[in-house]
């Protein structure tokens, strides 16, 4: 009994240090998840998309570099090597795509503007609220108006 | 006019602009003949080089762009190789490998024994956005000023066909930027 259990402690410490690098390792990358992160060239559409020659090519190279080894991120830098940065689908930051970029950020900053400019707007209706003085009531006229009208709907 | 309408007036203005403007890109859709063909400096095949268009002035060019994947190039390839073999003398033929694998273009080169200069176009940026093509392969005529004679979209049926299409280079007659010059002067 005491054996069996000074093999199970053994056995558990000399796993221990493979469960925690296989925890630390990064994620073995699959084909379907880079198939929609990247494009094929010549269709225009994401990987996933496409069948056609130039895309099955591209996948083969993919499963090569899986069965490689290779991260996500390394094949998708390989791709980037073998056919340009377009291969990710992102906008460029030149010309006509910077607008891709900064169009949002220029949002953001509005947005932040809007925001601030809303909650000073108010709290300034707020403090003049305060500050002015108290509505009049009705005056002598109107009151005796009020109390003929009363007077005469018997109320 | 009030500044509202005037606005609203400027930012329709700015959209129709923006839709002709992509219309009008949209239309040019091929090289127009008699002008020059543009260049890029691109990577040769094998690795390890640099070549452009710009390399060849001087001389008559037929310019192919290809692609490993491409059936039709296939197809065509042992009659260009041959046609380049017989008639080196008279025009370089340079091949431009688009969106391809280096690997699998290398392996169609050593396949149809291919020898004349290529030059790799891997993300399509100079065959599609500067030579407009449509897809592969696609052949340009270019005289050795570097202007556009003519062009073929598709393979090539034979090597007839291919000398047909070079026909103003093989009888060595003046490409149109030439005569124009002559006619000019």
């Amino acid at each position: 009994m005491r054996r069996a259990g000074l093999l199970v402690l053994i056995l558990a410490a000399l796993a221990s240090p493979s469960l925690a690098s296989a925890a630390d390792a990064p994620a073995r990358a699959n084909l379907p998840e880079i198939e929609d992160e990247v494009m094929c060239p010549v269709c225009g559409t994401l990987l996933g998309l496409s069948h056609s020659p130039a895309a099955e090519r591209q996948r083969v190279f993919i499963r090569r570099l899986i069965d490689e080894g290779k991260t996500k991120e390394e094949i998708k830098d390989a791709l980037v090597a073998e056919y340009g940065g377009q291969v990710l689908g992102l906008p460029e930051n030149r010309g006509i795509d910077v607008w891709a970029y900064a169009v949002p950020v220029a949002g953001f900053i509005l947005a932040i503007f809007a925001v601030l400019w809303g909650i000073f707007s108010l709290r300034r209706r707020r403090r003049r609220e305060e500050d002015s003085p108290p509505e009049a009531g009705p005056d002598q006229e109107d009151s005796d108006r009020l109390e003929r009208d009363m007077a005469r709907f018997d109320l | 006019m009030n500044l509202r309408t005037s606005i609203v007036v400027i930012a329709v203005a700015a959209l129709l602009g923006f839709l002709v403007w992509g219309l009008v890109k949209k239309g040019e859709s091929s090289l127009p003949v008699g002008e020059p063909v543009p260049t890029a400096t691109l990577p040769t095949l094998p690795e390890g080089g640099e070549g452009s268009l710009a390399d060849y002035r001087g001389e008559w060019v037929l310019l192919n762009v290809w692609a490993s994947w491409c059936e039709p190039c296939k197809a065509e390839s042992p009659a260009l190789d041959r046609f380049e073999s017989a008639n080196r003398e008279q025009i370089k033929v340079v091949g431009v490998d688009t969106k391809d694998l280096s690997e699998d273009a290398m392996r169609f080169l050593r396949e149809f024994n291919i020898t004349y200069p290529q030059l790799r176009d891997a993300s399509g940026d100079y065959t599609d956005g500067e030579l407009k093509t449509t897809g592969v392969p696609e052949s340009f005529l270019i005289d050795p000023e570097g202007n556009l004679v003519a062009h073929y979209s598709g393979p090539f049926r034979d090597e007839a066909a291919i000398e047909a299409f070079a026909e103003p280079a093989l009888e060595g007659q003046p490409g149109p930027g030439e005569g124009q010059q002559k006619a000019a002067s």
